[in-house]
C-alpha cells in the first residue's frame, strides 16, 4: 500500500512538470493518464482503509481520507478529459495551454496530497498550495474580471488560511501539555490524545479552524470570494474548485471535529457547525433566486451544499455522518456535471448570461438532458446520489432530536431548488427566438466534453440506487473513525 | 496552580512581540508604499531575530536555520520583489486609504486591545511557554486585518497579508518552538510560493487596470 500512497502524492506533480516540457497533445495524454491512474489508485485504497488506516512515513490514509481522495481524483480525471474538448480553439496559443495543463495537474496534485498527509501542519501546507495554484488558474484568462476574481480570492482565502495556521499553532500549544514541547502534530497522535487536551485552547483552536478553513469551504459569511472565482475560472477549473477544493477544505474542518470533540464534548462543535450551516443555506438559497450568470448560480449552489455538509456534521448522528461522506462523493459528481454542462453552454452560446441562453434541449442533444439530470440531482431528487445522502442527513437530524434544524434544512433546500429550477427551465425548455442573426446550430461542440458527464451521471445513479458494498463498508468505517472519541 | 514568574526568555519574547505590534501600527501610518514595504522588512527582521533568540534560549539549534531562512525570505526577497513591482508601476507611490490615519489608528487600538484582552480573558496557562506573546500576536493579526480592510491598493493589501503572516510566525515561534524544522521550512516555502503568486497577480492586476488601486474592482457582485 505504501506504493499507492507515494504514487498518489507524486503522479500529479510529475504530470505537471511533464506537461511543461511536452507538446500539447502529449501534455493532454499525460494529464488524462495521471487523472485516471490517480482515480484507480484511490479505488485501490477503498478495501484496505475500510479495515484500518494505511500509514507510510508522513503519509496516511484512512476511510475518511479515501472518500475525499475519490471525490478529488474523479474530478481531476474528468476535468482532464473535458479540457481537451473545452480548449479546442485555444490550439494556436501554445503558451496558454502549457500553463493551463501545468496548473491543472498541480492543482489536482495538491488536492490529492491534502487528505493523504499525516499531520495538521502538513495539511495546512497542502491546502495553502491548493489556494495559490488555483488562484493562478482563476487569473489565467487575463481578463479584467478574472484578474479581479483572482485577487479577491487569493487575498480572502490566504487571510482565512492565516487564521487556519493560527488554529494549528493553538492546537499544537494544547497538545504540548500532553506530548511535551516538541512533537509532530500527526493525526493519529492528536486523535489519541483525546480528552487529555486542555479545554480552553482546544476550543479556541476549533473556532479558529472553522473560521479559517471555512473561508475556503465557502461558509457564509466568509464565502465572498467563491462566486467570483467560480464564475471567472476556466470551466474545468470551476468544476474542480467546486467539487474538490471546497470539500478538501471541509476535510480539514472534519479533522478538527474529530480531534476536538473528545475534549469539548459533542455539543460545542455541533452548535458552531449548525450555525454556519444554516447561515450558508439561507444566504445561498436566497442568492440562487436572483442569479443571471449560469456559473455564479452553480457557485451559490456549492455554498448551499457546503452548508448541508456542515449541518450533517452538526447533527452528528452516525447516519448523518454517513450521509455527509456520501454527499461529498455525490456532490462532486453532480456539481462536476453541472459545471461541465455550463461550459458547453458557454462554448455553444458564447455567454454565461441566463437571459441569453435559450432552447438548450433543442440545440444540445446530449448536454441538454445531462444538464437537466445534474440540476435535478443537485436539487436532491431521486434516483440520484444526493437524494440518498440528504435523506440520511435529514433522518439523522430527526432521529437526534434536532427536528427544527432538519426542517430548516428541508425548507431551504427547497428554496434553492426553486432558484435552480426557474433559471434552468428557461435555459433548457424555452425555445430560442427565431431571429436570423441568432441561429445556433444543433450539435455538441465536442465529444470530449460529453464523455465525462456521462460517467458522472452513471456514478450519480449508482450512488443513488445501490451503492457498491465496498463503498458502504468504507463509509461506515469512516463514521466509526469520526465518532471514535466523540458522542 | 500559580504561573511561574516571567523569566528572561518570557521578557525577551514579550518585548519583541510588542515591537512587532508597534511596527504594525507604523505600517498603518505609512502613506508611501515604499515606506510600508520597508517597515514590513523591519518587522520581519525583528521576527527573524526572535527566532535566533528562541534558538539560543530554548536550546533548539534547528531554529538557527529557520532564522536564516526567514531572514533571507522575508527581509530580502519579499520586500525586493514588491519594491520592484512598485518601481515598475510608476503610476502611484502613495497608497490610498478609506479612512484617515488618525481614525485608522484609533480603530486599530480598539481592535488590538480587544484581541489582547480577549485572549487574556481565556486564562490559557502553560508551565512551559509564555502566553502574553500569544495575546500580542492575536492583536498583531487583528491590526493586519484592519490594514488590509482600510487600504485600497494591491500593494498595501498584500503587505498587510504578509504582516499578518508575521504575526502568526511570532505566535508559532513563542508557542510552538518545538515544531519540527521540516514543518517550519514547509511554512516558509509556502510563503515563498504565496509571494510569487501575489506578485504575479499584482502584475496581472496592473496590466489590466494600469493602476494599483483596488477601488474599481466592482464588476463582480451579487
Amino acid at each position: 500500500m505504501t506504493v499507492v500512497l507515494i504514487l498518489l502524492t507524486t503522479l500529479g506533480a510529475a504530470a505537471a512538470l511533464l506537461s511543461l516540457a511536452l507538446p500539447t497533445w502529449a501534455a493532454q495524454a499525460v494529464t488524462v493518464t495521471s487523472g485516471v491512474v490517480c482515480l484507480g489508485l484511490s479505488f485501490v485504497l477503498v478495501v484496505p482503509t475500510s479495515h484500518a488506516p494505511v500509514q507510510a512515513g508522513f503519509l496516511r490514509a484512512d476511510a475518511v481520507s479515501t472518500v475525499f481522495l475519490i471525490a478529488t481524483a474523479f474530478l481531476y480525471a474528468a476535468a482532464a478529459v473535458y479540457s481537451i474538448g473545452y480548449l479546442r480553439h485555444h490550439a494556436g496559443h501554445g503558451r496558454y495551454l502549457q500553463r493551463f495543463y501545468l496548473g491543472l495537474n498541480a492543482f489536482g496534485w495538491s488536492m490529492l496530497c491534502a487528505p493523504l498527509v499525516d499531520g495538521l501542519a502538513l495539511l495546512w501546507v497542502a491546502i495553502e498550495i491548493t489556494t495559490v495554484v488555483s488562484a493562478l488558474l482563476v487569473a489565467i484568462d487575463r481578463t479584467k474580471s478574472s484578474a479581479e476574481a483572482a485577487w479577491k480570492y487569493v487575498l480572502i482565502a490566504s487571510a482565512g488560511l492565516g487564521i487556519g495556521l493560527f488554529a494549528t499553532i493553538v492546537l499544537y500549544y494544547a497538545g504540548s501539555q500532553v506530548y511535551g514541547t516538541s512533537y509532530d502534530l500527526t493525526l493519529s497522535q492528536m486523535i489519541a490524545a483525546g480528552h487529555r487536551l486542555p479545554v480552553t485552547p482546544v476550543r479556541l483552536a476549533f473556532v479558529l479552524a472553522v473560521l479559517g478553513y471555512g473561508t475556503k469551504v465557502g461558509l457564509v459569511p466568509v464565502h465572498t470570494w467563491l462566486p467570483d472565482a467560480h464564475s471567472e475560472a476556466p470551466t474545468p477549473i470551476s468544476a474542480m474548485l467546486s467539487g474538490s477544493l471546497l470539500v478538501v477544505s471541509f476535510y480539514a474542518v472534519l479533522r478538527y471535529v474529530q480531534i476536538t470533540s473528545p475534549t469539548l464534548g459533542a455539543g460545542f462543535d455541533r452548535t458552531i457547525l449548525i450555525v454556519f450551516g444554516v447561515l450558508s443555506l439561507l444566504v445561498a438559497g436566497l442568492s440562487l433566486l436572483r442569479q443571471r450568470d449560469v456559473k455564479r448560480l452553480l457557485a451559490y449552489s456549492s455554498v448551499e451544499h457546503m452548508g448541508i455538509l456542515c449541518l450533517g456534521v452538526g447533527f452528528g448522528a452516525p447516519i448523518a455522518l454517513a450521509g455527509v461522506l456520501l454527499h461529498v462523493l455525490a456532490h462532486a459528481a453532480a456539481k462536476g456535471n453541472a459545471f461541465f454542462a455550463a461550459g458547453v453552454l458557454l462554448r455553444k452560446f458564447g455567454t454565461k448570461d441566463i437571459r441569453q441562453i435559450r432552447g438548450g434541449l433543442d440545440v444540445l442533444p446530449w448536454t441538454g438532458p445531462l444538464l437537466l439530470c445534474a440540476v435535478l440531482a443537485l436539487s436532491a431528487l431521486p434516483p440520484f446520489g444526493i437524494f440518498r445522502s440528504e435523506f440520511q442527513i435529514v433522518a439523522g437530524g430527526l432521529g437526534d432530536g434536532k427536528t427544527t434544524f432538519a426542517a430548516i434544512l428541508v425548507v431551504l433546500v427547497t428554496v434553492a431548488f426553486l432558484g435552480m429550477a426557474v433559471s434552468f427551465t428557461r435555459v433548457l425548455f424555452i425555445s430560442a427566438p427565431r431571429t436570423p442573426e441568432a441561429v445556433v446550430t444543433r450539435g455538441e461542440p465536442s465529444a470530449w466534453m460529453v464523455a465525462p458527464m456521462v460517467v458522472g451521471l452513471i456514478a450519480l445513479v449508482v450512488l443513488g440506487v445501490h451503492p457498491p458494498d465496498a463503498l458502504t463498508h468504507l463509509l461506515s468505517q469512516g463514521v466509526i473513525e469520526l465518532g471514535s472519541g466523540g458522542s | 496552580m500559580r504561573p511561574p514568574a516571567p523569566g528572561v526568555f518570557d521578557g525577551t519574547a514579550n518585548t519583541v512581540a510588542v515591537l512587532v505590534l508597534l511596527i504594525e501600527f507604523g505600517m498603518l501610518r505609512a502613506a508611501l508604499l515604499r515606506s510600508q514595504i520597508r517597515l514590513y522588512a523591519a518587522q520581519s527582521l525583528v521576527v527573524s531575530v526572535l527566532a535566533g533568540i528562541v534558538a539560543a534560549e530554548q536550546h533548539v539549534p534547528e531554529l538557527y536555520v529557520l532564522a536564516v531562512l526567514s531572514f533571507a525570505l522575508k527581509v530580502v526577497i519579499v520586500p525586493w520583489v514588491v519594491l520592484r513591482l512598485v518601481r515598475q508601476a510608476h503610476a502611484e507611490i502613495a497608497g490610498s486609504a478609506s479612512l484617515n490615519v488618525a481614525s485608522a489608528v484609533l480603530v486599530s487600538i480598539v481592535v488590538a486591545a480587544f484581541g489582547f484582552f480577549a485572549v487574556g480573558a481565556l486564562h490559557i496557562q502553560s508551565t512551559a511557554l509564555p502566553t502574553t506573546a500569544l495575546a500580542i500576536s492575536v492583536a498583531i493579526v487583528l491590526v493586519a486585518f484592519v490594514l488590509m480592510v482600510l487600504r485600497n491598493d494591491v500593494v498595501s493589501q498584500a503587505v498587510g497579508f504578509f504582516s499578518l503572516e508575521n504575526g502568526v510566525s511570532l505566535a508559532s515561534l513563542v508557542v510552538a518552538a518545538g515544531l519540527p524544522l521540516i514543518l517550519e521550512v514547509a511554512f516558509l516555502f509556502d510563503l515563498l510560493v504565496a509571494v510569487v503568486v501575489f506578485a504575479v497577480l499584482m502584475r496581472v492586476h496592473h496590466d489590466q487596470r494600469a493602476s494599483l488601486s483596488t477601488s474599481d474592482l466592482t464588476e463582480l457582485r451579487g
